[in-house]
Formats: structure tokens, C-alpha cells, sequence
């Protein structure tokens, strides 16, 4: 075995995946602007990507936020900045945690749904049969979920903001003794419109990683049932990449001045 | 009479398979050809060549004298208007209610409001023998015969001016094909339509043809009418008509 051919063959693979995606991804942009507009599918994927997914982000941004607000204390017990304990929450929650936790949720919950249906309308003829019925498949299934996930994503982020922030403050008046008053004057004080709109920005571009690889593996999946698992494998592993990847970029891109 | 469909030298290969290999044919309009040859010698990428879903990598496809080849977007999508296709397993989208299915390019692809376009699926539904209240099942509850029914209401929905059957009597028992194969004869001529079918049921392929072509290695080997086909003079079409295991075709038989 020659290891340059290995690494050769491995590169172009690479290259061809990359070129494939950039191709999909044009494609989509295009077919995003072009008549018509499927406002009963977008309204359809807004209810399954957006708001089922609620109880999901609701729950581990609760979780983050109590787990974000014990850390600081117990930790800064060590240099006597238990008090900054609002501060830190709100910081932590809506620049980092809240976009980043919920992103990967509905990594995990709505690429999987979207690459499996795809995927199983790919394997089953059914793409094909939207082609004969006059119907373009990237409108009609790629075009809605784009549209719909880059909509939720940052409603869900904010969503997850407020009730993260609730989680830190139940731990904090209950068992650090801050009281409610003073934890909430903290918070609103502290939290610029900065943090929370570069959340909200991060928010919306995992949205369309989220359903941009979703659709992709979905489209590219290959032969019966384990095409279509490899798929779903691919899509969340893929989009859970590339949002930690992204947040690295945004946050250097957005805080960097 | 201009043909309705040609193909001229198609080729096809994935990766190092060479799939079609120069495909020369001429469906002539309200005729209704059957392509017959055996599983894998590429009929359905011969099918998904003309509909425009596969490539060509080499040669000609004209419909109604109009090279549609590489048509894209809009272009493409005029020319669909004139197809209608039942796939081999239905692809019936099984997020959308029976009626949906069969309305589908009525709504989707020509912009009909739902109310009229669920009365004319109703319609079609009633052509192909099932009663309105099919219309509200799902896919997922339909048998095997009534899959293939519904997929042939959605081919003839839109009164399309050419019909594809993929494989229509395959996995059905012998007399639910038989119910298939008059159906197709009857809405095919109900329709006006030019039908282009594959299939390897010989039974079939004899009942619902006026002309037959075989493909084998790539190529048209054979073409004639439907009543030739016993005296063709052809080892090749003899070997596969009768089924016999012994002569020219070998199959690929994988250890
Ligand atoms: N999209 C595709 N990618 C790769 N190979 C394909 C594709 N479609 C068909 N083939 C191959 O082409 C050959 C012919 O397929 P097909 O036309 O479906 O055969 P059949 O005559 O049974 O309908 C098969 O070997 C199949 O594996
Ligand atoms: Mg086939």
C-alpha cells in the first residue's frame, strides 16, 4: 500500500464531498428566491422544526442554566466572586450556551427527521416521482426547511435564553441565598443588546447548517433501510461539526473589535 | 407521422458499468411500446433517461421532434407537463393522503386550487376501480393492487400525452395483473396517450403492447410487432421469451 495514494485518494474524496455540498447548497440558494413560495410546507416545518422542539430545548437550557449558575458558585468560592453569579449566567447563556446547547439539540432531533425522510424518499422513487409531476424536488422539500429552520432557530435560542437565565436564578434564590430582586436587577442590568443579538445571529446560521445537511444527506443517501440510517448518522454527526465550527468563526467574527 | 419519442445512440454508464451502450429507438404516436429484458440490463435507466431524471452521457432524445437531451429548469418542466409515470413501487408520497397523491400535479405542478383538483382525483380514482373513500387512506394502508392502482390514477391525472409503466404487473398475483394490464389498455386508450412500459412479464408484455423491443447488452437487439415476437428469428428474444436457462444470454451470476 502506497500511503501517498491513500492520502491522495482520501484528499479527493474530500474535495469531491466539498464540491458536491457547494453545488447543493447554490442550488437551494437559488431555488430559495425563485416563484413559487410553498407558504403551506414552510408553515407545516415551522410546527415540527420550531415548535416541537420546545420541550427539548426548554428542558437542557433549564439544566444548563441551574448547572452554569452552581459551577460559579461553588468554583468561584475559590476567588470570592460568588456575587457575580447573575452576570456570568446571563453571559454564559446567551453568548455561548443557549445558541450552542440548542443548536446540537435540534441537530440531533430535526438533520436526523429531515435526512431520514428525505433519505426514504430518495431510496423509495419518490424524489423521482416530484420530477414527474412537474414539481422541483429542491423547492418543494429543501426550500421549506431552510426557510423554516433559519426562522425557529433563533425564537427557540431566545426562548432558550430566558428560561436558561430561570434556571441559574431558581438555583441562586434557592440555595445561594440571593434574593429574587437583586438576581433579576443584576441580569437586566448587566446583559447588553450585543450579547443577546450575537446569540440570536449564531442561531440563525446553525438553523440552516442544521437543515442544509439534514437535506444533503438526505438527497445523497444510497441503496435500502442502512443507506438511509448512514444517512441520518451522517446528517447529525456532519451539522454537530459544523455548529461548533461555526461558533468558533462567529464568535471571533463578532466580538472581535 | 413524426415519432413521439426517439432515442439515438443513448449512452449511459456509472463509474466503469457501462449500462446503455447506444440505445436507438422510435415510439410512434398512440402506439404502445413495451421494452422487454431482464433485471439490471437497464431498463428503468432507459426510462429515467427520456423523463430526464438520469443524464445521458452520450446521444440524442427528442420528444414530439424536440431535442429535450439537456433541458433544464422551466424548459424541463414544460416538457414534464406532457409525462405521466407509474414506478415500479409505486412511489406514492406517503406523507399525503391517497387523494393528495393523485392530485399532486394538479396542485403542485399546474397551480389548480384543492377543491377542484380533489373532485378530478376522485374521478381518476373511480377510473382505475376504487371508490371515493379511498381518497382518505394513507399509502401505508393500501394492498400491493391497490398501490399499483393508485399510482396509475396519479399517471393519468393531468391527462398526460405519454404514459411510462415501469414493471407494472411485478409482485402482484397473476390475476390482480391481469386487472393491471386491462386497466392500463383502457386508460391508456381512454387517455389518447403514447405508453412506453418495461417490464419482463411476457404476459404482460404481450397484452398491453403493439410493439415490442428487447434490450440486451446496452442495445436494442430486436424490435417488432407484438404478434412477431414468437417468430422472430432471434436466439436472443426465443431464450427470453420461453425462459430457458440454456442459450445465448448468460446471466451474471454473482458466487
Ligand atoms: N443511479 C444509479 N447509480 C448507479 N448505478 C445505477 C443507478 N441506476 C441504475 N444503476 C445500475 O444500472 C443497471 C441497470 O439498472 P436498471 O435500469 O434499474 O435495471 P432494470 O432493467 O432492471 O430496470 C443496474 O446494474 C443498476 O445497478
Ligand atoms: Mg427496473
Amino acid at each position: 500500500m502506497n500511503p501517498f495514494a491513500s492520502i491522495g485518494r482520501a484528499t479527493m474524496t474530500l474535495l469531491a464531498h466539498i464540491g458536491r455540498l457547494s453545488t447543493f447548497t447554490g442550488t437551494a440558494l437559488a431555488a430559495i428566491v425563485a416563484p413559487p413560495i410553498y407558504g403551506r410546507l414552510i408553515g407545516q416545518q415551522i410546527m415540527r422544526i420550531g415548535y416541537y422542539s420546545l420541550p427539548v430545548v426548554g428542558l437542557t437550557a433549564f439544566f444548563t442554566g441551574s448547572a452554569l449558575a452552581l459551577q460559579i458558585f461553588l468554583g468561584g468560592n475559590r476567588f470570592g466572586t460568588e456575587a457575580v453569579v447573575p452576570q456570568i449566567v446571563v453571559l454564559g447563556i446567551t453568548r455561548e450556551l443557549g445558541p450552542v446547547i440548542a443548536g446540537l439539540m435540534v441537530a440531533g432531533r430535526v438533520a436526523a427527521a429531515i435526512a431520514a425522510e428525505i433519505g426514504t424518499m430518495k431510496v423509495t422513487e419518490q424524489i423521482d416521482a416530484l420530477t414527474t409531476l412537474a414539481t422541483n424536488p429542491i423547492k418543494y422539500l429543501v426550500v421549506p426547511r431552510l426557510i423554516a429552520a433559519v426562522l425557529c432557530l433563533p425564537l427557540l435560542v431566545a426562548i432558550a435564553d430566558s428560561i436558561g437565565v430561570f434556571g441559574g436564578y431558581v438555583v441562586a434564590t434557592q440555595s445561594m441565598g440571593f434574593s429574587g430582586g437583586t438576581y433579576l436587577k443584576n441580569t437586566v442590568d448587566f446583559a447588553t443588546q450585543e450579547d443577546i443579538v450575537s446569540g440570536l445571529i449564531k442561531a440563525g446560521v446553525f438553523g440552516f447548517i442544521i437543515a442544509l445537511m439534514g437535506c444533503y444527506n438526505g438527497f445523497n443517501s444510497k441503496g435500502g433501510a442502512q443507506g438511509v440510517g448512514n444517512a441520518t448518522t451522517a446528517a447529525v454527526v456532519s451539522s454537530s461539526i459544523l455548529i461548533l465550527a461555526a461558533n468558533y468563526l462567529l464568535t471571533s467574527l463578532l466580538f472581535s473589535k | 407521422m413524426s415519432p413521439k419519442i426517439q432515442l439515438i445512440g443513448v449512452k449511459k454508464r456509472f463509474g466503469s458499468k457501462v449500462v446503455l451502450d447506444g440505445v436507438d429507438l422510435t415510439v410512434e404516436p398512440r402506439s404502445s411500446l413495451v421494452i422487454i429484458g431482464g433485471s439490471g440490463t437497464g431498463k428503468s435507466v432507459t426510462i429515467k433517461s427520456i423523463l430526464g431524471i438520469i443524464r445521458p452521457d452520450e446521444g440524442t432524445i427528442l420528444v414530439d421532434g424536440e431535442d429535450v437531451t439537456h433541458l433544464r429548469g422551466a424548459a424541463r418542466d414544460k416538457v414534464m407537463k406532457k409525462f405521466g409515470m407509474l414506478f415500479q413501487g409505486g412511489a406514492l408520497f406517503d406523507s399525503l393522503p391517497v387523494w393528495e397523491n393523485v392530485a399532486f400535479g394538479l396542485i403542485q405542478g399546474r397551480g389548480m386550487a384543492r377543491k377542484p383538483a380533489r373532485d378530478i382525483a376522485i374521478e381518476k380514482l373511480a377510473k382505475v376501480g376504487l371508490a371515493a373513500d379511498v381518497g382518505d387512506l394513507f399509502p401505508v394502508e393500501l394492498s400491493g393492487g391497490m398501490l399499483k392502482r393508485v399510482g396509475l390514477a396519479r399517471a393519468i391525472a393531468s391527462d398526460p400525452e405519454i404514459i411510462f409503466f415501469d414493471e407494472p404487473t411485478t409482485g402482484l398475483d397473476p390475476i390482480m395483473a391481469d386487472i393491471i394490464n386491462d386497466l392500463i389498455v383502457s386508460t391508456v386508450k381512454d387517455v389518447g396517450a403514447t405508453a412506453l412500459s418495461i417490464t419482463h412479464d411476457m404476459i404482460s408484455a404481450r397484452k398491453i403492447s403493439d410493439k415490442i423491443a428487447m434490450l440486451y447488452g446496452g442495445k436494442i437487439i430486436w424490435q417488432g410487432p407484438t404478434a412477431a415476437i414468437d417468430n422472430s428469428g432471434n436466439p436472443y428474444v426465443d431464450q427470453f421469451i420461453h425462459g430457458k436457462a440454456e442459450g445465448p444470454i448468460k446471466m451474471a451470476v454473482k458466487a
